[in-house]
């Protein structure tokens, strides 16, 4: 028992991933928290994607279930778990029943890499950048085989059209993110690095986010992965895999229940993933905004505060709105919910002020806050943009974004080489 | 931190990419072999990694999995299943395939059996830890010429398949 105990303690003093130091029971805990985090971020997603979409067209979106329709998202998937799990009679059973777990899988396990913080990491690879690609691109398998084995004709085109796409994508995506880990190796040793963790410290070393680096070349390599991002997840404008005005649903339109739910589970968390692949290469991962220009004591302090003040915003949005209530004995359960909800935002918020906890949260907090700003844009897109026409997009894949990763690329090194050479030889 | 690279994963990875190849060549239905190819290269992934090269596993992953499996499906998908399946699946040359079958056996088991002899015995001389460093500086440095070789040669060949796609261009 104390030789247990011992082991879990070993680690807390440790300033390294629970991977890298080699403690099973820590890597488990990391691992059911951003499990947990995740689901949680899926949810909520659900819930906004909703709200703002239906805010951007001057609707109200949902409203019924909870107050402002928050408990919305719990009642769908109480709904889908409880619905018939159809399979059509001419599908390829194994097949149909193995592709939304490949999705799953494909989209979750890239987590083990992602780094909220410093130490806060399932575990750091040596390969950490070349595994998030590899994993992900898995995913593009799955949904080919939901839509061959649906044995039906839209979801076959859906998962081919998809295919194709992915397929082109990655390429322009594999340039720009190249052209970021060239710019690890701008270091008096002179090697980069692939591992997660290790392109943000060398973006902390280095005092300035890949994004801005060699203006605007850091930007033009962002922006092409911004793009490639979106059709990697097959989101709107691209989402011709399942263009419901063509295609019905593209590749899971013959799938119901629970199995539906997890190719909408697998989707957004695949949003989440790519999005902290940007936020990791070219937005500084962890690190606060301004590091170098606002540098000092008294603004780390200052920086430190956001996390609580931000908690504490929603917590007064949820007690403006539970006072905002119909006054009517039906909304009266509505509103001590929205209230109570407020409540636990302001207690957390309060936590977050406390000097060790928001030393140690702030990182989680500016990588989770990043990635929101992306889920934003994600819906952002959805709501502005038209879906792309086949060819358009292919002729962007192939004749926009991959020339101009080549040129960022090429370009990326000529600028390094001269920096190293020339420069500060 | 005890070694993961235990026997018991060979041994499991191996069969698995053992089954994999076996069942590529005998199922009926082409998805189905292409489905267990690509479980055969996982594992071959696998077994790269646990023999401390995590770059070549990644770099397996993406290539084959990611992307040459995801074509082979594209393009199987698109011919009709049915007339494939009919069609006969193997090749009734038993001579041929049993002299090839018993030189790669008569090779392998000449390797097992006098296989210390021949190759060096080789003590793990790099860390895991910049498998990806040694394997660009081996790349770029030392085998620089053969590496742009083999570049140009898939360019050349992007070029033929372009040129025999297209008729104008």
């Amino acid at each position: 028992m104390r030789a247990i105990i011992q082991y879990i303690q070993s680690y807390l003093g440790s300033d390294q991933t629970p991977g890298a130091a080699g403690n099973m029971f820590w890597a488990l805990v990391y691992i059911m928290v951003v499990f947990a985090g995740l689901s949680v971020a899926v949810i909520a997603m659900n819930w906004l994607e909703r709200k703002i979409l239906a805010h951007m067209q001057v609707r109200l979106g949902p409203m019924r279930v909870g107050p402002h329709g928050l408990l919305q998202p719990i009642a769908d998937a109480i709904k889908l778990l409880l619905k018939e799990d159809i399979m059509p009679s001419e599908a390829d059973g194994f097949v149909f029943w193995m592709a939304p777990f490949i999705v799953v899988l494909a989209a979750f396990t890239v987590f083990v890499v992602v780094p909220f913080g410093p130490t806060h990491a399932i575990t750091d690879m040596n390969i950490g950048i070349l595994f998030m690609l590899g994993v992900s691109s898995l995913s593009v398998l799955g949904i080919v085989m939901a839509g061959w084995a649906s044995n039906s004709h839209y979801p076959l085109i859906g998962a081919l059209r998809s295919s194709a796409q992915m397929v082109s994508y990655e390429v322009a995506m594999g340039l720009a993110v190249v052209s970021a880990i060239l710019m690890t190796s701008l270091n008096a040793e002179g090697t980069g690095t692939l591992s997660m963790i290790g392109i943000v410290q060398a973006q902390q070393a280095q005092g300035e986010w890949f994004i801005f680096k060699f203006f605007p070349l850091g930007l033009i390599a962002f922006f092409i992965f911004a793009v490639a991002m979106v059709a990697e997840t097959n989101r709107a404008p691209f989402d011709l895999a399942e263009a419901e005005s063509e295609l019905t649903a593209g590749f899971h339109t013959e799938y119901s229940g629970f199995r539906w739910s997890l190719f909408f589970l697998a989707e957004y968390s695949a949003m989440i993933a790519v999005s902290s692949i940007a936020v990791t290469l070219w937005l500084g991962g962890w690190l606060r905004p301004f590091p170098n220009f606002l540098s000092g004591a008294t603004w780390d302090r200052a920086f430190s505060l956001f996390p609580g003040v931000v908690f504490l915003l929603f917590a007064a949005m949820c007690f403006y709105n539970a006072v905002r209530m119909p006054k009517h004995p039906l909304f009266r359960i509505q509103t001590i919910g929205l209230a109570g909800f407020g409540v636990v935002l302001g207690l957390i918020g309060l936590v977050l002020f406390v000097p060790a906890v928001s030393l140690r949260v702030q990182d989680i907090f500016w990588f989770s806050a990043k990635i929101a700003g992306f889920m934003y844009l994600y819906i952002w897109y959805r709501g502005t943009f038209p879906r792309y026409r086949f060819d358009q997009l292919m002729q962007m894949g192939w004749k926009v974004l991959l020339p101009l990763g080549l040129g960022v690329l090429i370009l990326t090194a000529t600028v390094a080489l001269l920096q190293q050479r020339i420069w500060h030889p | 931190m005890a070694p993961v690279a235990t026997p018991f994963f060979f041994y499991l990875f191996a069969a698995i990419m053992v089954i994999g190849g076996v069942m590529v060549i005998t199922r009926k239905n082409p998805v189905h072999s292409a489905l267990a190819l690509i479980v055969a290269l996982l594992a071959q992934a696998s077994i790269y990694l646990m023999l401390y090269a995590p770059f070549v596993a990644g770099v397996q992953i993406i290539l084959y999995a990611g992307g040459i499996m995801v074509l082979f499906l594209f393009v199987i998908m698109l011919v009709s299943i049915d007339r494939s399946i009919r069609e006969r699946q193997f090749n009734s040359q038993w001579v041929v395939g049993l002299i090839a079958a018993t030189a790669l056996g008569g090779l392998l088991i000449a390797v097992y059996t006098k296989g210390t002899n021949i190759f060096p015995e080789h003590a793990l001389s790099v860390v895991e830890n910049d498998n990806t460093q040694q394997v660009a500086t081996m790349l770029y440095g030392q085998y620089m010429f053969p590496f742009e070789i083999a570049s140009l040669l898939l360019l050349v060949a992007i070029i033929g398949a372009v040129v025999m796609a297209k008729k104008r261009i």
